[in-house]
C-alpha cells in the first residue's frame, strides 16, 4: 500500500484545498442521451463520505484528504489523477482491503468494514490464481458462494464467451498473454455478480494496442451487463472513452478537484477520441492535471 | 536466425538455451572426466591404492556386497532413517512454516528461537540424543529431524511470505474469508516453492545421515564406512559414498517429477 503513494512532495498550497466542481456538457446533439441514463441516476450504489487516509501516526503522510463521492447504480465512474495522488488507495479502501483514517464508505447501504464479494476488483498486477485453469479461476467466486455445479458451469461459460476466451478455458494463466489474463480477471470479477466493480488501472501494464482492444471489450461487456463501475486510471483518453463521469483528483494529498460529466453518446467506438467534443473534454482535464503536476515541482 | 549464430556464440551467450544433446554430452563428459581422473590416479599408482582404490575394485566390492545382500540391507536401513526423519520433519514444518509466513503473531515468537537453534551444529547434539533417546533408530531419526526441521521451517515461512499480496487481496474480493486464505490461496501459491525447499532439504537430510550413523548405529551406509575405515577397506568407503550420492540423485529426480506432477502450472 505504501508504494502506491510514493514520490510526491507534501503539498501545502492553501489554494489547492478549494474544490472546484464543475460539470462540462459536451455539445451533444439532441436525443442521443443513453436510454440507461435515467435508470442510472435511480439510486446510489456506493457513497464515499469525508474519507481521509493518513499513513502511520498523526504526523504521517496524508494520502487522501476528505474525499467524498457517489457512484450511481449502473454508472461507469472514472477517477483520473497524477501518479501517487492516492486514487488506487481510495479503491483499496472501497474494497475494504485497507482502513480509512476517518470517514465512511457505503456500498448498497452497508458500511464497508472488510473485503467482500459484493465489491469485485480487477488489479493492475496480474492476480489470476496460477494453479487454476482459466475456467477454475472464473469459477472461484461462485464456488465460494456455494453455487451448485450446474449453475457455476453456466455462469463460467457465459463469461468465458463474454470475454472471448472460451477456447482457452483449460489453459493455465502462465500460458496467456497479459491482455488475456486481464480479460479473465474481468470475467472472474463479473462472474461473482458484485454490486460494484472496482478497477485499479487494469490495463496499465498492457501495450497501447492491447489497451485499446481491452477498452472496447470492457465497454461492450459493460453495456450488456449493466454494472456499477469505479475505474481508476491516469490515462485521460481511457477515462473519457469509458466513463459516464470523470473525477479529477489533485496530487497528494488526494482530493476530488473536479467532476466532469461525459455526455458522449453510447455505444461509443474507439474513434470517439477524434471527435471535437472529446477533444474539448480532454483539453479541460489536461489543463486540470497540468496545474497539479506544475504545483508539484 | 539460428543458423547465423555459431554454436560457440550460443554456448557463450548468457542464459541462452543449448540443445538437449549438447547438454547431455557435456554432463557425460564431466562424469567421464571425473571417473577418468580417478582411474588415472589409482591405476597409475599416483596415489597408493590403500588410500585411493581403483574404480574396478569399488565395482567388485559393490558386486560382492550386492550378492550377499549386505549392500541392500545397509542402504535400506539408511534410506529408512533419512526418509522417516525427513517425513516427520516435513509434516510439521510445512503447516507450521505456512502459519509462520502468514501470521506475524506466529512468526514473532517462533523466529528468534528458530534462528537460534538453526545455527547450532547438529553434531553437538548427538551425545545428548544418545543420552535421551538411546542408540536405536529413533536417535538417528532425531538427528535427521534436528538437522532439517529448523531449516525447513524458515525456508517454508519465506515461501509463504513471498506470496503476492494482491493475489490474497483478489481472493478476498471474490469471497474468500480471512481464515480460508492460508489454505485456499497461500498454500497453493507457495506450493512450487515449498516443493523446491523440500527437495533441497532432502539433500541436507542425506548429508546428516552419516553424522547420525557414525556415532551410534549397527547398520547403514555410514556405519559400514566407519567399520571399513578401521579395517582399511577404502573400497567400501568409496562404495558407501557412491551409494549415498546415487540415492540423493534418485530422490532429487523423484522430487522434480513430483513437482511437475503436482504443480504443472509452474515452470
Amino acid at each position: 500500500m505504501g508504494s502506491l503513494t510514493m514520490n510526491a512532495s507534501p503539498q501545502t498550497a492553501a489554494g489547492s484545498r478549494v474544490v472546484m466542481t464543475e460539470t462540462i456538457k459536451a455539445n451533444n446533439p439532441a436525443g442521443t442521451t443513453h436510454a440507461a441514463g435515467d435508470q442510472r441516476s435511480a439510486g446510489t450504489t456506493m457513497a464515499i463520505e469525508d474519507v481521509t487516509l493518513r499513513y502511520g501516526d498523526a504526523n504521517g503522510v496524508l494520502a487522501l484528504d476528505d474525499v467524498s463521492l457517489k457512484v450511481a447504480k449502473n454508472e461507469f465512474c472514472v477517477i483520473v489523477g497524477p501518479s501517487g495522488c492516492g486514487k488506487s488507495s481510495l479503491l483499496y479502501l472501497a474494497a475494504g482491503l485497507n482502513d480509512a483514517t476517518s470517514g465512511s464508505i457505503r456500498v448498497g447501504g452497508r458500511e464497508v468494514i472488510e473485503p467482500g464479494p459484493d465489491r469485485g476488483m480487477v488489479f493492475q498486477s496480474y492476480t489470476l490464481f496460477p494453479w487454476l485453469t482459466v475456467r477454475a479461476n472464473i469459477e472461484y467466486g461462485p464456488k465460494r458462494k456455494g453455487l451448485p455445479a450446474e449453475q457455476r458451469r453456466q455462469v463460467v461459460d457465459q463469461y468465458l464467451n463474454e470475454v472471448g476466451l472460451a477456447p482457452f478455458a483449460d489453459h493455465y494463466p502462465a500460458q496467456l498473454s497479459g491482455g488475456m489474463k486481464q480479460r479473465v480477471a474481468i470475467a472472474r470479477a463479473l462472474a461473482n455478480d458484485p454490486a460494484v466493480l472496482l478497477m485499479d488501472e487494469p490495463f496499465g501494464a498492457l501495450d497501447s494496442q492491447t489497451r485499446g482492444t481491452m477498452q472496447k471489450l470492457l465497454l461492450r461487456v459493460w453495456e450488456r451487463q449493466q454494472k456499477t463501475v469505479l475505474f481508476v486510471t491516469h490515462d485521460i483518453d481511457e477515462a473519457l472513452v469509458l466513463g459516464d463521469r470523470v473525477l479529477v483528483m489533485t496530487a497528494r494529498p488526494g482530493k476530488i478537484k473536479a467532476e466532469i460529466k461525459v455526455d458522449i453518446p453510447r455505444p461509443r467506438s474507439m474513434d470517439v477520441i477524434l471527435e471535437p467534443d472529446f477533444i474539448a473534454l480532454k483539453r479541460r482535464i489536461l489543463g486540470l492535471l497540468h496545474d497539479e503536476i506544475d504545483e508539484d515541482h | 536466425m539460428a543458423q547465423r549464430r555459431t554454436a560457440w556464440t550460443r554456448l557463450t551467450t548468457p542464459f541462452a538455451n543449448i540443445p538437449a544433446s549438447t547438454a547431455t554430452t557435456l554432463a557425460l563428459a564431466m562424469w567421464i572426466a571425473v571417473i577418468g581422473g580417478w582411474a588415472l590416479l589409482s591405476y597409475g599408482r599416483v596415489v597408493p591404492n590403500m588410500f585411493l582404490p581403483t574404480p574396478g575394485t569399488v565395482l567388485q566390492t559393490a558386486y560382492r556386497m550386492s550378492l550377499d545382500g549386505s549392500l541392500f540391507y545397509h542402504t535400506f536401513t539408511s534410506a529408512k532413517v533419512v526418509i522417516l526423519g525427513f517425513i516427520v520433519s516435513s509434516v510439521i514444518a510445512v503447516p507450521l512454516g505456512l502459519w509462520m509466513g502468514t501470521y506475524r503473531a506466529v512468526q514473532a515468537p517462533l523466529e528468534p528461537l528458530v534462528n537460534f537453534i538453526r545455527y547450532l551444529p547438529v553434531t553437538s547434539f548427538v551425545p545428548l540424543f544418545i543420552l535421551w533417546i538411546g542408540i536405536g533408530i529413533e536417535q538417528r531419526i532425531a538427528v535427521i529431524f534436528f538437522g532439517t526441521f529448523f531449516q525447513q521451517l524458515v525456508m517454508i515461512s519465506d515461501c509463504a511470505r513471498s506470496v503476492s499480496r494482491d493475489l490474497v487481496n483478489a481472493s478476498y474480493t471474490l469471497g474468500t474469508k480471512r481464515s480460508e486464505a492460508v489454505w485456499h490461496v497461500i498454500f497453493p501459491a507457495a506450493l512450487p516453492a515449498i516443493l523446491d525447499t523440500l527437495r533441497v532439504t532432502m539433500g541436507w537430510a542425506w548429508t546428516y545421515l552419516v553424522v547420525a550413523e557414525l556415532v551410534a548405529a549397527s547398520s547403514g551406509l555410514g556405519y559400514i564406512s566407519l567399520k571399513a575405515m578401521r579395517g582399511f577397506q577404502v573400497d567400501v568407503i568409496f562404495m558407501a559414498i557412491a551409494a549415498i550420492g546415487l540415492l540423493g540423485l534418485i530422490t532429487d529426480t523423484a522430487f522434480r517429477i513430483l513437482r511437475a506432477r503436482v504443480a504443472p502450472w509452474a515452470a
